[in-house]
């Protein structure tokens, strides 16, 4: 795959001062009249954070909201498993924060590859989504006198994180959940569980539909509409092994870049530095332990690299706290990018821990020693159950064994300052567009991207597309979804056809290591351009060698994960392309060839301070490179520093 | 580390209007360091290799939070383990030798889709009858101007942990729901959030919640033995608090 010539794509990002900017956009935009939304359909695909937040915000609004999720219920979506909180500006602790440094502090986290104005809505917004939630009944913790509780997180030196227990995604979820299923039962939401998106159905130019799979029956449907949002998540299972559900998948995003919407700095994923680490081959995902936990917990490694000695019985000045000695002004809440970095570094040298030497310790000790264990336990119970769970190890006792894993995919469809993708009519939100965390996402803010986007974001800008653009009725009938409909039918067949001698599940690990070995923590032009050739190969024996029983007329789990995996095949080679031609190292992004004389990311602000958009062009033509400057007229670029 | 040699019996339903049977698999070398999922993935992968499709079963997020796995396992829900689910127990739990019994949720409320996957989507319609706060977005107030006690927000939080697996229902010999409606409604009536619409919350929840099929509530406390989630019976003293107190005090 070469790459073709670059064009510069129009964010249409407002005019004025970045305080003014969504003001002004709010009222510049046009409105539907109350009595008029009720004529008009949109579709929300996903059911997370973003996706629940949008279609129960939508349809209060009035309009007709249709929304699919893959999962038996849309309460399971993978928001779920979020933990540790959601930042939010609103200086509740009295400690320095502001609108101001919540999007300076995201800027900064994200390498300044993030996009100023969207960053700085959302920290606008940000005050307002903790509201809202707090409304819907959200348990978040509190103090004695009964006020919200906040604590802090990677990345900041304020406390802005608000949480509920482990489990502040759960929680969040469960909220927005609760909203969509009071549309649905005001049928203002029809909701289809159970549905895997196969494609957008686009009519002049503009998306108006989806063509899904009904996973039990197998049939194919189609679904018009005025406007879809894709609030579909992100593609860090294309290494096999992550911190991510089994489900997740890039499929929905990969079919709207097939129909024209432009992917977006695939390169950038986040590896997060706290993962329970791998124990054996038959592993099938990857266990997060919030991020939340280095407040407390200190990490460390021997200072020999021969060390044999148990944990307990190594003494302090053997103890290297190398976060601590690197960073000393973030110490232990450094981001993840930079202590994902450290730790492989570590472990590459020779000093890592346990039986595969891949690991690090995370050490509660000297927490316990001053706090007590009882309020490590209030703190922490439900982590350190999880981790007690897998590894049967006690970590109030010995301390916990943590390795970085693949977590969140900061690249995503590209869209517009209103969430809209290069498809008109297409809106992208939540973890499946890319505009808001650059190229490393900072700890508490997925959770708040995906309800800004969700609860104030998409309901005005979902508005304008319907008042300013003309959408002529178009039914289900229409050619375009008779011919989608085919294309996805075509599709299960031939993937039914191969009846190979692969499993779907080996070729998917087989993906995972070429992703994680050469397209991981780091990377090289060398390694990124020997994954395409292997992954190209990969993709080809898939076609001639994958074994998927069944039928397409039933439940056919096996078949769900093909269709997943062969986008995956595909998707795997566009992250190594972007990868190689982005040749600098930023955030998650870090190219071996680009680093300064300490080993850190070094940025190369004069020729990649943009987004790489990338547009599709067929089955066998390389896909064209576009860009979409990257100006900074607030936040001045600056070398990253956490010491 | 060790391994194990096990014989599965697993309920294989081609589909929900089929009939249904047990089949028993003998499984070899399950490394105990295995989930249980992981082991049922290395029988899928054998079974694969055999040409015999392999045995449907619900799961997501693989770390106990998103209520999608299910599973009753030699006849408890989830398995063995306390507060557990099956995604999270792990093989270390059995033995070598051992003869597991793999069956789906079984309730009325909870056809068969196929082999081990059912349709708990009866869950998602109680929720629909009131499990919530009518407020849209845009209207709420600043979060800090109503302080709420914080054993009152921690109560709350116990009840809403609830990941919704249906792990009560099919524990229940009556397959009764009262533990899950039980959380929702005391989550909502510990918090002044949910004071407006609590007479008609627990009222409309327990309507829906009996016309899904759901059963009785006989105090066995099956419900709160099989949760993984630790929600506890006083859920489901609060709800028929809830109940008594909205039928006599509700104009309808």
């Amino acid at each position: 795959m070469s790459v073709v010539a670059e064009s510069t794509l129009d964010a249409k990002v407002p005019s004025g001062p970045i305080e003014e900017k969504w003001e002004k956009h709010r009222f510049e935009m046009k409105l539907v009249a109350p009595n008029n939304k009720r004529k008009f359909d949109v579709i929300v695909v996903g059911t997370g954070l973003a996706g629940a937040s949008a279609a129960a915000s939508l349809a209060e609004l009035g309009y007709n909201v249709t929304s699919l999720c893959i999962q038996d219920s849309p309460r399971r979506a993978h928001s779920i498993a979020a933990q540790g909180g959601i930042n939010a500006a609103k200086n509740y602790p009295n400690d320095g924060d502001s609108v101001m440094r919540l999007f300076y502090d995201t800027v900064k986290g994200g390498d300044y590859r993030s996009r100023e104005a969207n960053v700085y809505r959302l920290a606008q917004v940000s005050g307002s989504i903790i509201d809202q939630c707090v409304a819907q009944g959200v348990p978040f913790a509190r103090e004695y006198g009964g006020l919200l509780a906040n604590r802090t997180f990677g990345g900041a030196q304020v406390s802005r994180t608000f949480y509920a227990r482990g489990q502040t995604g759960q929680q969040l979820l469960l909220g927005a959940y609760g909203s969509l299923m009071r549309q649905v039962e005001h049928g203002k939401v029809k909701m289809f569980p159970r549905r895997e998106m196969l494609d957008v159905v686009v009519v002049d130019g503009v998306a108006r539909g989806v063509v899904a799979r009904n996973l039990v029956t197998g049939e194919i449907e189609s679904y018009a509409a005025h406007a879809v949002l894709l609030c579909t998540g992100g593609y860090g299972n294309v290494y096999y092994l992550s911190t991510n559900a089994k489900g997740c998948n890039v499929t929905a995003a990969w079919r709207a870049y097939k129909r024209g919407a432009y992917f977006a700095n695939p390169c950038y994923t986040q590896i997060h530095p706290t993962c329970i680490p791998v124990s054996g081959d038959y592993q099938s995902k990857l266990t997060l332990m919030s991020e939340s936990l280095r407040n407390d917990g200190r990490v460390w490694v021997s200072k020999a690299a021969d060390e044999t000695r148990r944990p307990r019985d190594i003494p302090e000045e053997d103890r290297d706290y190398y976060l601590e000695r690197r960073y000393p002004a973030f110490g232990n809440m450094v981001p993840r990018d930079v202590a994902s970095r450290a730790a492989k570094e570590r472990c590459d040298a020779g000093y890592g821990v346990g039986t595969t030497g891949k690991a690090v310790y995370l050490d509660f000790k000297d927490a316990i020693a001053r706090d007590g264990e009882d309020v490590i336990r209030q703190k922490y119970g439900n982590l350190f159950h999880m981790y007690q769970k897998i590894t049967a190890e006690d970590p109030y006792h010995v301390p916990m064994r943590i390795y970085p894993a693949v977590h969140y995919t900061m690249g995503g469809l590209w869209v517009d300052y209103n969430l809209e993708s290069t498809i008109p009519g297409l809106f992208v939100l939540g973890e499946a567009n890319f505009s808001d965390h650059g190229a490393n996402r900072l700890g508490a803010s997925a959770l708040m991207q995906g309800l800004a986007d969700g609860y104030f974001v998409a309901p005005y800008t979902v508005g304008n597309h319907l008042a300013s653009v003309k959408l002529p009725r178009v039914t289900t009938h229409h050619p375009a979804f008779q011919e989608a409909v085919v294309d996805a039918r075509n599709r299960t067949e031939k993937i039914l056809g191969v009846n190979g001698d692969r499993s779907v599940d080996s070729i998917h690990r087989q993906l995972g290591h070429i992703m994680w070995n050469y397209c991981g923590m780091s990377r090289s032009a060398e390694g990124l351009k020997d994954a395409m050739e292997q992954i190209r190969s990969l993709r080809e024996e898939f076609w001639q060698r994958v074994k998927v029983l069944g039928t397409g007329e039933a439940l056919n789990q096996n078949l769900e994960y093909a269709g997943r995996l062969a986008d995956f095949l595909e998707f795997g080679e566009l992250l190594a392309t972007d990868a190689l031609e982005r040749n600098e190292s930023c955030g998650g992004h870090f190219r071996e060839e680009y680093q300064t004389a300490e080993n850190e990311a070094k940025r190369d602000d004069e020729n990649y301070c943009h987004v790489a958009a990338w547009q599709y062009n067929g089955e066998d033509a390389a896909p064209t490179r576009h860009i979409e400057p990257l100006t900074f007229e607030t936040v001045k670029l600056t070398q990253r520093s956490y010491k | 580390m060790s391994e194990l040699n096990l014989t599965l019996k697993v309920w294989r339903q081609a589909a929900h209007d089929a009939e249904g049977e047990f089949k028993t698999y003998r499984l070899n070398g399950v490394s105990t360091e295995m989930s249980f999922l992981e082991m049922l993935d290395v029988l899928n992968e054998q079974l694969i290799a055999e040409n015999e499709e392999p045995v449907a079963f619900d799961h997501d997020c693989r770390e106990g939070i998103c209520g999608m796995c299910s599973l009753m396992i030699n006849g408890q829900a989830h398995g063995p383990d306390n507060e557990t689910t099956t995604c999270q127990l792990h093989m270390r739990r059995f033995r070598d030798g051992d003869t597991i019994v793999i069956e789906p949720w079984r309730a009325r409320a909870f056809p068969v889709v196929r082999d081990l996957v059912v349709d708990r989507s009866a869950l998602d319609r109680v929720i629909a009858a009131g499990g919530y706060v009518s407020v849209n977005c845009g209207s709420a107030q600043d979060a800090n101007a109503l302080p709420v006690p914080k054993q009152d927000a921690d109560k709350a939080m116990d009840a809403a942990a609830c990941i919704g697996c249906g792990a009560c229902v099919a524990a229940c010999k009556n397959a009764s729901a009262m533990l899950f409606v039980g959380a929702k409604v005391s989550q909502m009536a510990l918090l002044p959030q949910g004071k407006p619409e609590r007479t008609a919350r627990v009222l409309n929840m327990v309507a829906r919640m009996d016309a899904e099929g759901f059963g009785a509530c006989t105090n066995t406390a099956e419900c709160e033995a099989a949760c993984p989630a630790a929600i506890s019976l006083s859920n489901i003293a609060r709800l028929n608090r809830e109940y008594f107190k909205a039928v006599l005090t509700s104009p309808r």
